[in-house]
This record gives C-alpha cells, structure tokens and sequence, in this order.
C-alpha cells in the first residue's frame, strides 16, 4: 500500500483519487447515518454538521490567514521583526503608490460601468423579439476564462508599425481613419484603462443576467399602475425600474467589486504588470513568487483583505435584506 | 421520515461500493507498477564503466531532479544524459520539469517536499533559498567540489557559493556576449565585423546613413518576456559594464560594494542609451524605442531577416529562436559576432543553471559529483543532436557539439584571453536581479525615464542586509 503515499503510475493515480473520494463518502455516510438519530444529544448533530467545515476553514484559510498577517510584520527572511515598516513602504514607495491609483481606478470604474451597462442592456432588450439572442451575445464573455479574453484583447490591442499591415483591430480603425497607430497598453495611465475595459466586457454579462431577472420580478401592477399614471420613458427607468431592483443593483456592485480586487489574470496576462499598470493582486504574486519578497506580498494581501472586508460586510447584509423582501 | 432514511441507506451503499471499488483497482495498480528497478545492467567495472567506479553500487536508489526545463525537446536530451549513469551505477533519476518552477521550489523547501537535486536558474535564487531556509541547502560533497576544482574555471565557483560556503555546481553554460547579424547581408552591402565598440558605433552610423528613408535601421531589439519583461536589457547594461569599466568594478556593483547608481554604472547605462534609446538605431522593422518594451525577446531579433534591420544583441541561446530551415553558419542567412569592447581585452558576460542538492544521501551527492564530471557533459552534448547546449567543463570535447555556434561558444569559453563575468543580475538579491532592475529598465525603454532615475531606484530598492 506504499504507493497510496506516492503514486506515480496513472493507475495508481486513479487509484489514489477513488480512495480518497471512497474515505470521504464513508465519512460523510457515517457523519449523515449517525447525526440523524433521534435520542442524541444536540451537541452530537451540530458538531458532526459543523465539525468537518469548521475544521477545513481553520486549516484552510484561518491559520494561513493569521500566519499571512503575523509574518507581514517580519522582514523578508521571515527572522527579524520590522513592525509597520512592510506597510510604510507600500504607502510611500512611488512604485506600490501607482500599485494602489491603479486599483482605485478598477475598482471604482469596473463595478459602475460594468453594472450601467449590464441594467441598460437588461431594460432595453427586455420583451423585445431578440430578448434570448442579444442576451446571450452580452453572456458569452462570461463562458470565457479570464486568460482566454485576455489574449483575445491583446489581439484587439497589438500594435504593428504605422505602413506595415496591422494585426490589431482597434489599431486598423485608427489606420482607416487615417491616424497612426497607438501602443495601447504602454503608455501608463492609458493601458489601465485599456484593461479596465477587457473586465468590464466580461463583468457585464453577468450583471446583465441578475439585473435582467431581478426587473423581471417587478410585479406588473406597478409597471401598469405606472403607466396608467402617465409615466414612461426615462422617468419610468428611474422612478420605477431602478428603484424596484435596487437591492439586485447593489448585490451585483460589490460582487463585481470583489472580482475586480482580485483581478489578477487580466493584468498578468496583458502586461505582466509593467509599464505602470499593476494592481495589488498581480503586484503580491510578483513580490512574492519572482522577486522573493513574501513578506511584502504578505502585507499586500492583507491591505487587499483590508479593503475587501467592508464591501464583503455589505454585500451579505444586502443579500439578506433582499432575501428578506422575498 | 422514511425519506430521510432512505437517503441515508444510499451513502451508506454508496461508500461501501466506493470502497470495494477502490481496493479492486489498488491490487490491479500496484501489480503493473512492479517493473523498473531491477533493469539495470550488472554493474561490471569495464569499459564505459570504468569511470563510474567510484560512485558505487546504487542499486534501486532513486534520486529526483526538479528543474524548470519543462519543454520535452529540451527536457529529453537531460533525462537521456544521465542514461551513463543510470546503466552503470543501477540508480534511477526521476526528471521533472516544471514552468513554474521558480515560485514552486521555495514552496515545496517550505513544505518539506524539496526534491533531491534542482537546476537553479539564477545564483540570486541560490542565495534566497539559503538564507531564508537555513541547512535545507546541502553544501556540495568532496567529489563534486574536486571536480569543480579541476575541471571548471574558478570564476565558475563563485556564484554557487553564497556566504563562504560552496552549494550549486555548474551545469549548463551560455555565452551571452554575442551580437547576431546576416553574414549574407554584410557581404553585399560591404560591411566590416567591428572589433571595437567604436567601430560598431561607426558602423551602426554607416547603416543609418546608406537607409535615410528610415524604414531600416541598424538595431533590433525586445524585451518583452511576460512577469521576466526587462531581463533582456539588464544583459545589455551588464555587458557594457564589462565594456566601460573595470571587471573589478563589475564585481564591486554585482555584490553592492558600490552603490547602483555610481557614475561607474550611470557611465554604462548611457552608453546602452547611446544605442537603445536612440531613435535612429532601434527598432529596425519593429516601430520606435519604445516597441523594445513590448516585443517579446524571442522575436527581437527576427527582423534581420526581412532586412528591416541588422544587429541584435542576445545570447547564444538565441539560435533556438530562428525559424526552421534557417541557416545559422559563418556563411549562412544568420551568425554572431562577439559584442566587442575595446579590442585590447576580452571581456565576456557568460549565464548558466546550477545543481544544488537538498540531502545528504550518497546517491544524491554521487550523481552531483556526476554532473560535474566531463563523461557528464560529454553525455549532455552528444544527447542534444539539436544543439544549443553547452557546459564549461574544459574536458568537454568540443567535436560533440553539433551546432556551429555552440562551436563558437565553446572558443570563446575557452579561449585563455576571455575574462569571463556571470551574469550580473542573476547574482544580486531577488528583489533587485528579478525585481527592480528588470522593471526599472523596462520603464527607462518604456517611459523615458532618465538613467539618474532608474538607477537611484534600483539603488534605493537594494535590500538592507
């Protein structure tokens, strides 16, 4: 049975992956078989219910998550104690302050502009005869990894020098219209934007789909009662619609809020962070995985947690308070 | 209720089932995985043997090489050289290439997983691994440090040894002193090899000249190489160093004796100026200075070719890079010069990977020591029918190297005037070799940034010791 330890075959992997899901099928059979009995105590069906997540987050994410915020007050060997001083050199060293502009600028454009679109776009082809259609075109993106739009925009964005044919789309237009072509994604603070837009062009399916089902919901007596009393247009959009949905709205800001703080594909895949245009996300794999610094990508992640908390905080009560409404 | 139970009767079944079909399958598995081992051959000290005598009898040991050599076309010819090996000692090496392999190895350090031999790229990595995971990394044995002594210059040790103590040996080796141009486009235009750094300025200017309308241009370069953008031109800088200054000097900046942006260093990055930010050298078939950020270093060079452009700066690995059915020969479409300095000396900016262990056990230190050894790379060359592969082992022989160019290197390796430097920022800390330097370059290419600026923040990025 030593090969369970170290498989190596593809047998023995196979082998491996069936008794690792056998042992937990057997746990989970015995954990469902016992818990259910009726003359237990209590303490015996929450555990058993609780028990095995409670372990796996401590484990999984609480103690990682602890050691990640102790060890960002060391210095890069991990040896000698620094205090603050990892956090001081990212708020003063201008190379992490472009860091944290860039990520101000994702995280305050791609959830607004990604939202406006996906609820205009929503209201727009609601009812109409291409309903299904345009909607699964504004979708598709989202069926896309993260890398695959990646590579698919930097294509869009490739640049070739003016009088050579273009590769690039958007830098074809430019020719066509007589104007030469643009290095798009090297000229900071452009090619943040210029990344920005490849997030929102996946973002925005997805809050086209949750704004569209939400708007859906709104009963037809207020869309009715509305129009009897002779609002319509853009006054019904704002006075009716919006308000309507608005739990959904805020749901889908700060769930696209958290993506973006974590957006770390598009901009390793894109520029590799250069030319200015990192964000926290790709700046804590860089320092940590390339330049060796872990303890400042530790203190990166826990800004990135820092900043992701109250927005996480909002969005459960939301969901609460519109699961609630229900 | 009676729902309940029946659901719950399921999972029982259910990992019951799971469970017979698991130990069904553990006794078919482990019966076909029986098989190696006991291949290897009987191991009678004659012959091709004989010098694999002192390593012992390694029999049904196993010893594992983690590297980041992952392509099979580069990874084979590795797992064929230890072939020698394998036969006569009776150990078996288990290979694994990972891309990922820079931010891999300090984790499975970490984790207790560490592999028993691992190529390291970067002597700057070497020195991370050491200080941040104190005895993980095992001092290199007797045997391997005697081979080293006898058959390796001795610039060839320094950047295995971190804090006095010996770690990694040379593996492989590349030269990156090389100029690439056309021989067949300098034939017809009439243009000399340079043998001063003068004269290639001189000539760089001649090309500008005969091309007005700008469409050619004498230089082509890219530095692009994903997270890596940068490196390309930290070769660049390290060259010219060598070139501008003393190797003295070179040592002093590498190991931070002198500040980053010492005039000695501020001289030399201008100088690199002089050719790659000047917007009528560069960026032949490519577009302005700036498109050197965003060209992939493996295409830089590729617009000799069309003739859009006529010098590119890159190591000799770089011959990998030519498409198939490129003639790359003294006469052919492509071929390197050696990047000249001052015609008197020969300084030359050399790379290469270096194997540190992480255990003690005899095998492991065995097959270091074998690494090292001249059968080993011998073994190396002739499983490389491809070429691009060459080691600074003096006993390499040098009619095992089928590609004319690492015929080249190997003459400029060897040749007795050469002053051989590593490569610079693969030596210093992480945090500047991959890091600063790397960025900071691209920006001075990308951004204009002024040399005063760049090198006064790599300077200020230099971790406190």
């Amino acid at each position: 049975m030593l090969w369970l330890m170290k498989p190596e075959t593809l047998p023995e992997k196979i082998g491996m992956m069936l008794f690792a899901i056998a042992i937990f099928a057997l746990v989970m059979g015995l954990v469902l078989a016992v818990v259910d009995r009726p003359n237990l105590p209590k303490w015996v069906p929450v555990s058993g219910y609780l028990g095995p997540s409670l372990v796996l987050i401590t484990f999984g994410l609480l103690y990682p998550g602890l050691l990640t915020i102790k060890n960002s007050f060391f210095d890069e060997n991990g040896a000698q104690f620094v205090g603050l001083n990892n956090y001081v050199r990212i708020f003063t060293d201008g190379q992490f302050l472009t860091v944290l502009r860039n990520t101000f600028f994702w995280v305050a454009l791609v959830p607004t502009v990604a939202t406006a679109l996906g609820l205009v776009y929503a209201v727009l082809v609601d009812r109409t005869r291409f309903e299904k259609l345009a909607k699964t075109l504004i979708f598709l993106p989202m069926a896309i990894s993260m890398v695959g739009a990646s590579i698919i925009w930097k294509f869009m964005y490739e640049y070739k020098p003016a009088g050579t044919n273009q590769i690039g789309l958007l830098n074809q237009f430019l020719v066509w219209i007589g104007l030469p072509p643009q290095q798009w994604l090297l000229t900071p603070p452009l090619n943040t934007f210029m990344l920005i837009v490849v997030m929102i062009w996946i973002q925005a399916g997805f809050a086209m789909t949750v704004l569209s089902a939400a708007i859906k919901a709104i009963p037809d007596e207020i869309i009715e009662a509305a129009k009897v009393d002779g609002v319509s247009g853009m006054r019904l959009f704002w006075w009716v619609t919006v308000p309507s949905v608005r739990p959904a709205i805020i749901v889908v800001l700060t769930t696209i809020a958290m993506g973006t703080l974590k957006a770390f594909d598009v901009v390793y895949t894109m520029t590799g962070g250069n030319f200015d245009s990192s964000v926290i996300a790709n700046e804590f794999y860089s320092q940590s995985f390339v330049q060796n610094q872990p303890n400042i990508g530790n203190a990166l992640a826990v800004l990135l947690f820092i900043i992701i908390m109250p927005i996480i905080v909002y969005n459960v009560r939301q969901m609460r308070i519109s699961e609630g409404e229900r | 209720m009676s729902q309940a139970r029946t659901v719950r009767m399921l999972a029982a079944l259910a990992s019951i089932g799971a469970l017979l079909a698991t130990a069904a399958c553990s006794s078919g598995g482990s019966a076909t995985s029986a098989a190696p081992a006991g291949t290897a051959a009987a191991s009678s000290a004659s012959g091709e043997c004989a010098a694999f005598a002192s390593y012992g009898d390694l029999k049904g040991k196993t010893i594992s090489v983690f590297t980041s050599i992952a392509s099979t076309a580069e990874a084979q010819p590795h797992i064929d050289s230890y072939k020698p090996f394998e036969t006569c000692t009776g150990a078996t090496i288990k290979y694994e290439g990972s891309r990922d392999f820079e931010a891999q190895l300090p984790v499975r350090i970490k984790a207790g997983n560490a592999p028993d031999i691992a190529y390291i790229p970067q002597p700057g990595l070497l020195s991370t691994l050491v200080r941040n995971n104190p005895g993980k990394v095992v001092e290199v044995g007797a045997a391997a440090v005697k081979n080293v002594d006898t058959y390796y210059d001795a610039g060839w040790k320094s950047p295995g040894t971190v804090d006095g103590k010996y770690y990694a040996v040379p593996v492989g080796a590349n030269v990156k002193s090389f100029v690439w141009y056309s021989p067949k486009a300098f034939a017809e235009k009439g243009y000399q090899i340079p043998n001063t750094l003068d004269e290639l300025k001189a000539l760089s200017d001649k090309i500008v000249a005969d091309n007005p309308d700008g469409k050619v241009k004498p230089w082509c370069a890219g530095i692009e190489s994903g997270v890596a953008t940068g490196w390309a031109a930290t070769d660049w800088v390290e060259d010219f160093m060598l070139r501008t200054t003393t190797p003295e000097n070179y040592d002093k900046w590498v190991s931070h004796q002198i500040p980053f942006n010492d005039p000695a260093v501020v001289a030399a990055v201008d100088k690199v100026g002089e050719f790659l930010k000047n917007p009528k050298y560069v960026n032949g078939g490519l577009g302005d200075v700036k498109t050197i950020a965003t060209t992939s270093f493996t295409e830089g060079g590729l617009p000799i070719l069309d003739g859009t452009c006529y010098l590119h700066r890159q190591a000799s690995f770089y011959q990998a890079n030519w498409p198939k059915g490129t003639d790359v020969s003294k006469e052919g479409d492509i071929w390197a010069f050696y990047l000249p300095g001052d015609g008197a000396s020969k300084p030359v900016l050399v790379g290469g990977e270096f194997a540190a262990a992480f255990q003690t056990r005899p095998e492991v230190q065995a097959f270091q020591a074998y690494l090292t050894s001249p059968e080993w790379s011998n073994a190396k060359a002739k499983a490389t029918p491809n070429g691009g592969w060459l080691s600074a082992n003096k006993k390499l022989d040098k009619a095992n190297l089928t590609k004319p160019m690492d015929q080249l290197s190997y003459d400029i390796i060897n040749d007795p005037k050469s002053v051989q430097r590593f490569d610079g920022s693969d030596m210093m800390p992480s945090a500047v070799g991959a890091g600063t330097f790397w960025k900071e370059m691209t920006n001075w290419i990308s951004l204009d940034k002024s040399t005063a600026d760049v090198t006064a923040a790599i300077e200020k990025s230099w971790p406190a010791k």
